[in-house]
């Protein structure tokens, strides 16, 4: 157990390198000078030099690596080049309001999935789990952008029942945080519960073919609670794999979803600076969601262990 | 959207198993979405009711009618001509893009099942990571470097699909080069390229053709939320994604102009995916006539 616990964090550690690398490799080994992207077409060499020399563009590639990644670990993210302001901050205050977007999304697409999935799979020869499964195949087919943007014409345009975007913190006004949190979540939430029901479906319908179900039957208890007692820890290892996986996918949908509703999140932090050449802030905030996502897949891994204990010995 | 980076999933098993009518009926739906939005991108090749370029102040806005199918936009362009043309946005960048994925995803699968097992494992670790890179992240770093452009779109979507290629394909060709035709090959002398070639590759193509549509289905939401968030397709050329993006500041007054291009997008996601689900279980052999 130790050992295997041991094996996936090296490979995590690994993983944090070699991407660190990779994202620095992107940025800086494309052609296209950051100080000079950052000052504009009109600057003269003299300008470029001095931002060159002020950033540390002017040292061997080596050397950058190893002090951008020094100070990733330090938490020290860097100055932006055309603000000047520390970046560090300025992210962990827009990642705040992604990770509270993508939670209250996961948490829409969890309370969609898992009934509606169930009931697909006991129900799959009857008209309701057919209907149910072409609903969530038309789901998967729609980007969340789009979802947002229906969901604005029909909620904020039509009934105005809801604002058509925006973000309070929820300690300033409660009440509007909610209201303005809850059409992006859903756009995010609804698209992400479709792809989920799907295997939700698929894991359940797969458990119910199994032996110890049967057994569990034959011993006298319901169908129902067959299922919760032995068939959902059974159904949960896929589920968690694609939850880890979608977690992951929020993460950079988020991204999107913040431009539709025009919420000072980590998305639109890259976006603008994307704009701007602020390539530092690019790299930086590239990094933060790779680091996420790297970090989502590390935990699932350990899931793994904690919901199966055939894992925690057995070589794969 | 989320299109962009959802192609992970795709690299799960398939949820549930169809019957062979219900495979009939998928491939048979999925087929015909694609085949209209193909013949539509070629016909404006060559013909659309309204030239897309053409700005007429005077009808902007117009509401469905015989004269314009799907009314006009807010330049007075002609919607429907603009939905044709669009295609041909969608299905170049999903073709490229899969195709470049497909280029190198299927030999690096292939190679690290022909390898000793120490390097096949590393080569699929070093793919695995490329996941953690979503499309959209991809192509927003590319844009920032290099600006935006369809080109920079195709190259994203097309290097973050790789790992999905490879991990298919590798899974089948360590089954392929455990059978005894390949132990025979190579007991006979053959190059390993000759049997990755002769031996290999058709065992695969099946699994390389299914992932090719799934992957599809990816690049067409993909390019979708780029060019929503401009970083697609430039101004001028017409985009299903772009179309959105110039229709969100009239949705108080013509929320149509995001229903047409939006249901144009999922109709293509769709039928990509329902092709690939189709083919996938046509071409599995365990699949029984089931009732």
């Amino acid at each position: 157990m130790l050992l295997r616990i041991a094996e996936r964090t090296a490979v995590f550690l690994v993983s944090l390198g070699v991407s660190s690398a990779l994202v620095f490799g992107f940025m800086v080994l494309l052609p296209g000078d950051p100080a000079r992207v950052a000052l504009g077409i009109n600057a003269t060499e003299v300008d470029v030099a001095r931002l060159r020399a002020e950033f540390g563009l002017d040292r061997p590639l080596g050397e950058q690596y190893l002090s951008w990644t020094g100070g990733l670990v330090r938490a020290d993210l860097g100055t932006s080049y055309i603000s000047r302001a520390e970046i560090g901050p300025q992210i962990a205050d827009r990642l705040q309001v992604s990770l509270i977007l993508v939670a209250a999304s996961m948490i829409i697409a969890v309370l969609l999935a898992l009934p509606f999935g169930t009931l697909m799979a006991v129900h799959h020869r009857r008209a309701s789990g057919v209907v149910l499964s072409a609903i969530s195949q038309v789901g998967v087919a729609v980007p969340a952008f789009l979802a947002g943007i229906l969901l604005i014409s029909v909620f904020a345009v039509h009934l105005r029942w809801l604002p058509s975007g925006g973000w309070t913190p929820p300690a300033y006004d409660p009440g509007l945080f909610l209201r303005q949190l809850l059409l992006p979540a859903l756009s995010l939430g609804l698209v992400q519960g479709a792809v989920l029901t799907r295997y939700v479906r698929s894991a359940v319908l797969e458990v119910l073919r199994e032996d110890f179900l049967r057994t569990a039957r034959a011993k006298g208890l319901t169908p129902l609670r067959a299922l919760v007692r032995h068939g959902l820890r059974n159904a949960a290892v896929p589920v968690v794999t694609v939850l880890g996986l979608q977690l992951a996918t929020l993460l950079v949908g988020a991204v999107v979803i913040e431009r539709v509703f025009v919420i000072p999140g980590l998305g639109s932090l890259l976006l603008d600076n994307v704009g701007n050449r602020d390539l530092i802030v690019v790299q930086d905030v590239v990094m933060v969601l790779v680091v996420a996502v790297l970090l989502v897949n590390f935990v699932v891994d350990l899931l793994y262990l904690a919901i199966d204990p055939r894992l925690r010995t057995a070589s794969r | 959207m989320t299109g962009l980076s959802r192609g992970a999933e795709a690299l799960l098993p398939p949820p549930g198993r169809r019957t062979r009518r219900g495979t009939e009926a998928t491939l048979l739906v999925g087929g015909v979405i694609i085949a209209v939005i193909v013949l539509l991108a070629l016909v404006s090749l060559v013909w659309t009711p309204y030239d897309t370029g053409e700005i007429n102040p005077s009808e902007r806005l117009a509401l469905s009618s015989d004269r314009h199918w799907l009314g006009t936009d807010k330049f007075g362009r002609d919607v429907f001509s603009l939905l044709m043309v669009g295609s041909q946005t969608t299905l170049l960048v999903g073709l490229v893009s899969v195709g470049v994925a497909a280029l190198v995803g299927v030999p690096l699968g292939i190679l690290s099942a022909m390898v000793p097992k120490w390097w096949g494992e590393v080569i699929i670790r070093a793919n695995d990571l490329l996941l953690a890179f979503p499309a959209l992240l991809l192509a927003i770093m590319l844009t920032a470097v290099h600006g935006q452009g369809v080109v920079t779109a195709m190259i994203a979507i097309g290097i973050a699909t790789i790992p999905s290629f490879a991990r298919v394909v590798r899974s089948g060709a360590i089954g392929v080069m455990k059978t005894e035709y390949v132990l025979a090959a190579r007991a006979a002398g053959r190059r390993p390229l000759a049997i990755a070639l002769r031996h290999v590759l058709p065992n695969v193509a099946s699994l390389v053709i299914v992932q090719a549509s799934v992957s599809f289905a990816i690049a067409v939401l993909a390019e979708a939320a780029l060019s929503y968030l401009g970083l697609g397709a430039p101004p001028g050329t017409p985009s299903w994604g772009r179309m959105l993006q110039e229709g969100q500041e009239l949705l108080f007054v013509a929320p149509r102009l995001e229903v047409f291009p939006g249901v144009a997008i999922a109709l293509a996601v769709l039928g990509f995916n329902l092709l690939g689900d189709g083919l996938r279980d046509r071409f599995d052999p365990r699949l029984e006539d089931r009732r």
